[in-house]
């Protein structure tokens, strides 16, 4: 309990100030919604707002599905192979710099308003946070410990199995806990570039409508979600990995 | 038998550095079956040695002969995510036994080393003793015929220490293997070893050969003992 009060007196004191600023400076609406306003809109809308949290959350939880599997996959290859890693890590690097603002709607000129171009934005995201914290734990096993499974007679194959992809668990949460911030936000741009709901969809119908309190709800649904997203996955290391947790609590000598 | 004939390695210094020369010129045997204690200063290629031995190094010169060796590296390195049982039975496992074959193996073996109760334990439960006792175990059951024994005591706190060395004499006593142990603890050294090797400071050299021919379980205030350690400490340059 100790942990969520101070968060949440910062909260309640930003959002005090907040309203107490609207009322007092008699701020339009359209302009600048108070926070009591936008509750008011969340609890009118809860409908809409459902219905487009369902469509976006699939594409979300899709989207750092495929970048988990993927982002694995590419960071076993970088790591088993040198040449891999020296010609292909620039390169993707160089991918995160390509701006998903104009990436989005050239996805969607080539495939249509459906589910396809959202994933793969999401998943482009997500993909580059999950292959760099894998393939760092990949690669900082203890040297000591692969001479050690050397002179077991242990293949590169059995030392990967055994020692290296379990080692490796930790930073692929890691990655995905980054990504399931990044999905949300990757989300928005591939539902603005085009589509028919989604809370992305939203976002641009209320904001070109100038209905703001209604934009600032869909962000707080956003956040919300990935607020939760993150917090899954906290739990889901925790039950999966509870070496991870108890390592830190306890000295290990 | 391990047979050294004159084995030199040098390193290439780190970013352009002077290159490190950690042995030159090391000759050694060890016979089947003996326990031999190799004792120098920090740096002076005692671990170069070991991986030597264990082949995971080639020599630049000299040549190495050694029987198949199985290292027991410096900190016990358990694996987090398996029990003190599993991580014991790792080279089992490595070696294609299926992992209940493994566990039964690895079994009798935590009785005789004092860890029964503790098969289900993670690494983090246990105290530095007991990991030490199954990172040693997990090296034994490599069924190796040399044990490379690298510090295994160096991270423990004295009064573990002393306790853990009475335990691997009992435990090296009871094993027909031939043992090379590296320390950097002299007395560690004349309690374990049949023979204590001291090497030179980088370059390391063997600048001298003592054989210990004291009765097991040997006692530190044994006047053999010390006096043996005296020898050593006097070959590492160190006043007596």
């Amino acid at each position: 309990m100790r942990r969520w009060l101070p968060p949440a007196l910062a909260l309640v004191v930003l959002l005090g100030i907040w309203e107490l600023y609207v009322k007092a400076s008699g701020v339009n609406s359209l302009i600048l919604p108070s926070p009591t306003d936008v509750l008011r809109a969340l609890i009118d809308d809860r409908g809409t707002l459902w219905h487009n949290l369902k469509t976006t959350g699939v594409e979300i939880v899709c989207g750092i599905a495929i970048a988990a599997v993927a982002g694995l996959l590419v960071a076993v290859l970088l790591h088993f192979s040198g040449v891999a890693r020296r010609s292909l890590y620039p390169l993707l690097v160089a991918s995160q710099a390509i701006p998903i603002v104009i990436l989005a709607p050239l996805l969607v000129l080539w495939l249509g308003f459906g589910l396809l171009p959202k994933l793969i934005v999401i998943a482009l995201v997500c993909f580059f946070p999950i292959v760099v914290t894998t393939l760092g734990g990949l690669q900082t096993v203890e040297p000591d410990l692969i001479k050690l499974l050397r002179t077991f007679d242990s293949s590169r194959v059995q030392t990967f199995w055994r020692v290296e992809l379990p080692s490796a668990l930790p930073g692929l949460f890691t990655g995905a806990k980054l990504a399931a911030v990044f999905s949300v936000i990757g989300a928005v741009f591939a539902e603005q570039a085009g589509s028919n709901s989604g809370l992305g969809n939203l976002l641009e119908l209320t904001v070109s409508n100038l209905e703001t309190a209604e934009a600032f709800a869909t962000v707080v649904v956003l956040a919300a979600f990935a607020i939760l997203l993150f917090a899954l996955l906290t739990l889901a290391e925790r039950r999966a990995l509870p070496w991870v947790h108890r390592q830190r609590e306890t000295p290990t000598r | 038998m391990i047979q050294i004939d004159g084995v030199s390695r040098t390193f290439a210094g780190r970013r352009g550095g002077e290159p490190v020369e950690a042995l030159r010129g090391l000759s050694l045997t060890v016979a089947t079956d003996e326990t031999v204690a190799v004792v120098g200063a920090s740096g002076c290629g005692k671990t170069t040695l070991l991986e030597l031995i264990c082949g995971l190094q080639r020599p630049d010169a000299g040549s190495v002969l050694s029987p198949p060796a199985a290292l027991m590296p410096q900190r016990d390195l358990l694996l987090p995510w398996l029990s003190a049982l599993d991580n014991a039975g790792l080279a089992l496992r490595v070696a294609g036994f299926a992992r209940q074959r493994a566990r039964d193996q690895v079994q009798p073996w935590f009785e005789r080393f004092g860890l029964s109760g503790f098969e289900q334990a993670r690494p983090y439960e246990l105290s530095g003793g007991m990991r030490q006792r199954v990172a040693f175990l997990r090296t034994l059951l490599a069924g190796k015929p040399v044990l490379a024994l690298d510090e295994p005591f160096a991270a423990l706190d004295a009064i573990t220490r002393a306790e853990m060395q009475g335990w691997l004499s009992r435990a090296l006593a009871e094993e027909q293997r031939t043992v090379v142990l590296v320390t950097h603890d002299v007395e560690e050294a004349v309690l374990l070893g049949d023979r204590v090797l001291v090497l030179s400071p980088r370059p390391g050299q063997v600048v001298a050969d003592l054989a210990v021919d004291v009765r097991r379980p040997r006692q530190r205030t044994d006047p053999a003992v010390v006096e043996l350690r005296a020898r050593a400490l006097t070959a590492l340059g160190v006043p007596a």
